[in-house]
C-alpha cells in the first residue's frame, strides 16, 4: 500500500485536470469527459443519463451482493453571464454558495472555450477610504474580458481562473469541492469488489440544491449510500487565543465522517462500519462536527422507501472561495477507508434495524 | 390508561435519528393489535391492519415518533461540551435545562458570562456540564445525541411533558388501534422518524406505502396564553382539523370529511389554521402523484419546551374522531 502522503504523477496530473476544468452546475460536460476518459480502459458499464449524471456500474460476482451507491458531484460554483454591457463587459449571477465580497480582482475563465477575463473593481488609487469600508454589491460588479471577443452569450457560465498547484504535502487549486470526490470514485472503480454491486454516480447539480443525486439514487434504488465530497476546515488559530470550538474538521486529520447536517441524519449503522474499519485497519479519521449544510446524501436517503446513507469529506480549506487547500494525505485515506469498507460489508448487513 | 400510556411515551429518549427506544416501546404496545408490522429503511414502524374490501381504502397515519434533541460538536480540555440543535431547539428554553444522552449520562447546560440579562445568548455560547473535568474523562464523544430529561407531570386536567410534540400523537394512533372494531379500510399506522428534521421519515413510509388517504397526527400551537401571537385555537376546546398550515392546504375534501364526522358524532373540534410549521401530511400529500392529505392536531401549549401542556380531553376526543373517520366507508367529495 502507498504512503498516505505520496501522489504519483498519474494522480496528480488527474487531480489537475478535474480541477483546472469548468464544470459549473448544468454544464458539467468537461469533467464528464475527463471521467469517460478515465473509466472506459476499465470496461464497466456505464451511462449518462437525463439529467447527465454518468452512472456507472461495476458488478460483483458473489452470491448475495448489496447494491452500494457511491457519489461524488460533479459540479462546481461558478457564475452565469447574465447581460452584456458592450466593450467586452458582462453582468453574472452567480451558482451556488458565494460570498461576493470574496469576487473582487479574480480571474475568470468564461465559456466553452475558457476565455480568459477579470472580475475588476476599481482601484485604491481611485477610491475614498470611506467607499472601501463597503461590500461591492454583485449588480456592480461586471466580467471584464476586454473587447474584440464575440463569443460569449448571455446564459454561458464561468468560473475561477485557477492555477492547481501540488505544495509539499498539500494542493492548491479550485473546485476541490468536489473534484477530490470525482476523484476518488475514479480510484474506487479501479478496485475489486467481489462482494457488492457498486454503483457510481458521478452527479450534476449538487451546488444548487442536491438534484442530480436525486434521480441518480431513484435509477439505481441501492440497498445502502455512500457520499464523498469536500467540506470546510476552519482549523487556523484563533486570533484572540480563544479555543477554536467551531472547526468543522482539519486538514491533515483524515477523512471526516458524517453524524449529522442540515440536509441528512447518517445511518448509524453506517457510521459504525466506517469507524470499525478504519479503527481495525489503523487508518486515520475524524468526525465532522455536527451542523449545517448539506451533500447528495440529503436526497439520496429519501429517495423511494428510503436508503441508509452517510457522507465523508476530505477536508478543505476556503471551500467555495477561489482556491481551497486541501491534504494529499486526506486524499489518500479516503480512497484506503472506503476501498476497505466496500470490501468488507457483511453480507447480512442491513438485517439489523436501523440503530 | 391513556395517561399511563402517554407518560411511558414521553419519558423515553429518541431524538430525530435515533428512534431505537421509542420505536421498542410502541412496537410492544402495539404488535398483538396489527396483522402485520415492519420497520423500514430510515426506522419507520409502520403497523397494517384491516383488509382492503370493496368500500375500502388504503390509508396512511402518521405520528412522529422522534423528538428535538441536542447532538455534541466540541469537548474542550475542561470536560465542558459544545452542542448544536437537531429539530428547532430555543435557547431560552435550554439554559439551565437538564439533558440525557441515549448512553444514559446527563448533564446540565450551562451558559457563558451574560453581559446582557435581557439578552438571550445563541445556542453557540451554552454548554453541558456532565461533570467531567477533562477531555479524556468526558463520557462523552463528538456526535453523541440528548435529549430534555424531564418527567411527565399529570395535573389532572392538564398533561405536561417533553416530547408531547409527538408522542400524544403516537398515543392517540395507539388509542386508537386498541378501540378500532370494525373498519372496511386497509389501515397503515406508521410511527415515524425524522419528522423535526424535515418529515423525512415520512416522504419514504408514504413513497412505500402509496396510500389514497393520509392522515397526519401531532400537535398544534396555542393562542390561549397571556399576549400569545393571534390564533383561534385553546386547549380543551377539542381537537383541531388542520385547514392550512406552513406548508400544507388540506384537502378540502379531506376537512369536509373530518368536520362532518365530527358533527355527526358530537365530537367537539376547532377548525385550525396554523401560521407557521407543519406535519408530516406535507409530505404525504406530495407523494407519487399526490395523495388527499389531513391533519387531525392535539392542542399544545410551550411546543419545542422541555414542558409541552396538553389537555386530557383534547387527546381522548382526538382518538374518538379518528376512530369514527376511520370506521365507516369513505366517499371523499
Amino acid at each position: 500500500m502507498a504512503n498516505s502522503t505520496t501522489l504519483d504523477k498519474k494522480r496528480l496530473a488527474l487531480l489537475e485536470k478535474l480541477s483546472q476544468a469548468m464544470g459549473v452546475s448544468g454544464e458539467e460536460g468537461e469533467i464528464r469527459n475527463i471521467i469517460l476518459e478515465e473509466i472506459r480502459p476499465l470496461g464497466v458499464d456505464f451511462k449518462i443519463d437525463a439529467l447527465g449524471n454518468l452512472l456507472v456500474l461495476k458488478k460483483g460476482t458473489g452470491k448475495i451482493r448489496h447494491k452500494v451507491m457511491l457519489a461524488a458531484h460533479m459540479d462546481e460554483i461558478g457564475f452565469m453571464i447574465a447581460a452584456d454591457d458592450g466593450e467586452g463587459l458582462f453582468r453574472f449571477e452567480i451558482n451556488g454558495g458565494i460570498d461576493v465580497r470574496q469576487l473582487p480582482g479574480k480571474a475568470v475563465i468564461v465559456g466553452k472555450d475558457h476565455i480568459p477575463g477579470v472580475i475588476g473593481a476599481r482601484p485604491i488609487h481611485l477610491t475614498s477610504s470611506s467607499e472601501r469600508k463597503d461590500k461591492i454589491p454583485l449588480n456592480s460588479l461586471r466580467i471584464d474580458v476586454g473587447p474584440g471577443s464575440n463569443k460569449i452569450k448571455r446564459g454561458d457560465r464561468a468560473t475561477f481562473a485557477t492555477h492547481f498547484q501540488r505544495v509539499g504535502p498539500s494542493i492548491i487549486g479550485k473546485a476541490l469541492d468536489d473534484r477530490l470526490g470525482v476523484a476518488v470514485l475514479i480510484e474506487l472503480l479501479k478496485q475489486p469488489y467481489p462482494d457488492i454491486d457498486l454503483q457510481v454516480a458521478f452527479t450534476v447539480q449538487e451546488e444548487t440544491g442536491l438534484r442530480g443525486a436525486r434521480v441518480a439514487a431513484f435509477s439505481f434504488k441501492p440497498d445502502l449510500a455512500f457520499v464523498v465530497d469536500s467540506t470546510p476546515a476552519y482549523d487556523l488559530p484563533s486570533w484572540d487565543d480563544e479555543e477554536n470550538i467551531s472547526y468543522n474538521c482539519h486538514l491533515g486529520a483524515g477523512p471526516a465522517i458524517y453524524i449529522s447536517d442540515g440536509a441528512t441524519l447518517s445511518d448509524p449503522r453506517l457510521i459504525r462500519l466506517l469507524v470499525n474499519t478504519a479503527e481495525k485497519e489503523g487508518f486515520s479519521y475524524q468526525f465532522r462536527q455536527p451542523g449545517g449544510g448539506g451533500t447528495d446524501a440529503g436526497s439520496i436517503h429519501k429517495q423511494g422507501s428510503g436508503i441508509p446513507s452517510v457522507s465523508i469529506s476530505i477536508p478543505g480549506r476556503y471551500a467555495h472561495t477561489a482556491v481551497g487547500m486541501a491534504r494529499i494525505s486526506d486524499f489518500n485515506d479516503t480512497i484506503f477507508l472506503l476501498k476497505a469498507t466496500l470490501q468488507s460489508i457483511p453480507p447480512d448487513f442491513l438485517a439489523q434495524e436501523r440503530k | 390508561m391513556i395517561k399511563t400510556l402517554i407518560q411511558k411515551l414521553t419519558e423515553t429518549y429518541s431524538p430525530s435519528g435515533y428512534e431505537n427506544d421509542i420505536r421498542q416501546v410502541i412496537r410492544a404496545e402495539i404488535e398483538s393489535l396489527v396483522d402485520d408490522i415492519r420497520v423500514d429503511a430510515l426506522g419507520n414502524l409502520i403497523a397494517r391492519k384491516g383488509s382492503n374490501g370493496k368500500n375500502g381504502k388504503r390509508i396512511m397515519l402518521a405520528g412522529h415518533m422522534d423528538e428535538i434533541g441536542l447532538i455534541t460538536t466540541h469537548i474542550d480540555p475542561n470536560g465542558f461540551i459544545r452542542f448544536s440543535g437537531i429539530g428547532g431547539i430555543y435557547p431560552h428554553t435550554l439554559y439551565s435545562g437538564r439533558v440525557r444522552f441515549l448512553n444514559g449520562v446527563t448533564g446540565v447546560i450551562g451558559c457563558e458570562r451574560i453581559i446582557d440579562i435581557n439578552k438571550t445568548l445563541p445556542v453557540g455560547h451554552l454548554f453541558i456540564d456532565v461533570g467531567a473535568t477533562n477531555t479524556r474523562d468526558c463520557p462523552i464523544k463528538i456526535g453523541e445525541v440528548a435529549a430534555f430529561d424531564r418527567p411527565f407531570f399529570d395535573m389532572g386536567k392538564r398533561l405536561v411533558g417533553k416530547a408531547m410534540d409527538d408522542r400524544i400523537g403516537c398515543a392517540v394512533m395507539i388509542e386508537a388501534l386498541r378501540t378500532l372494531k370494525d373498519s372496511p379500510h386497509d389501515i397503515y399506522f406508521v410511527f415515524t422518524t425524522q419528522e423535526e428534521v424535515g418529515l423525512r421519515g415520512a416522504v419514504t413510509s408514504a413513497y412505500g406505502i402509496d396510500p389514497e388517504i393520509g392522515i397526519s397526527l401531532d400537535v398544534t400551537a396555542t393562542g390561549d396564553t397571556p399576549k400569545a401571537r393571534k390564533m383561534d385555537v385553546s386547549l380543551g376546546q377539542g381537537p383541531a382539523i388542520k385547514i392550512k398550515d406552513g406548508g400544507m392546504l388540506s384537502d378540502v375534501r379531506v376537512v369536509d370529511w373530518m368536520i362532518h364526522t365530527a358533527q355527526k358524532g358530537r365530537i367537539p373540534f376547532q377548525r385550525e389554521v396554523l401560521e407557521g410549521g407543519t406535519t408530516d401530511a406535507t409530505a404525504i400529500q406530495l407523494t407519487r402523484s399526490g395523495v388527499p392529505a389531513g391533519c387531525i392536531s392535539i392542542p399544545c401549549r410551550y411546543i419545542h419546551s422541555p414542558s409541552e401542556m396538553v389537555d386530557t380531553d383534547d387527546v381522548i376526543n382526538a382518538t374518538k374522531l379518528l376512530v369514527a373517520l376511520l370506521s365507516n366507508p369513505i366517499s371523499l367529495k
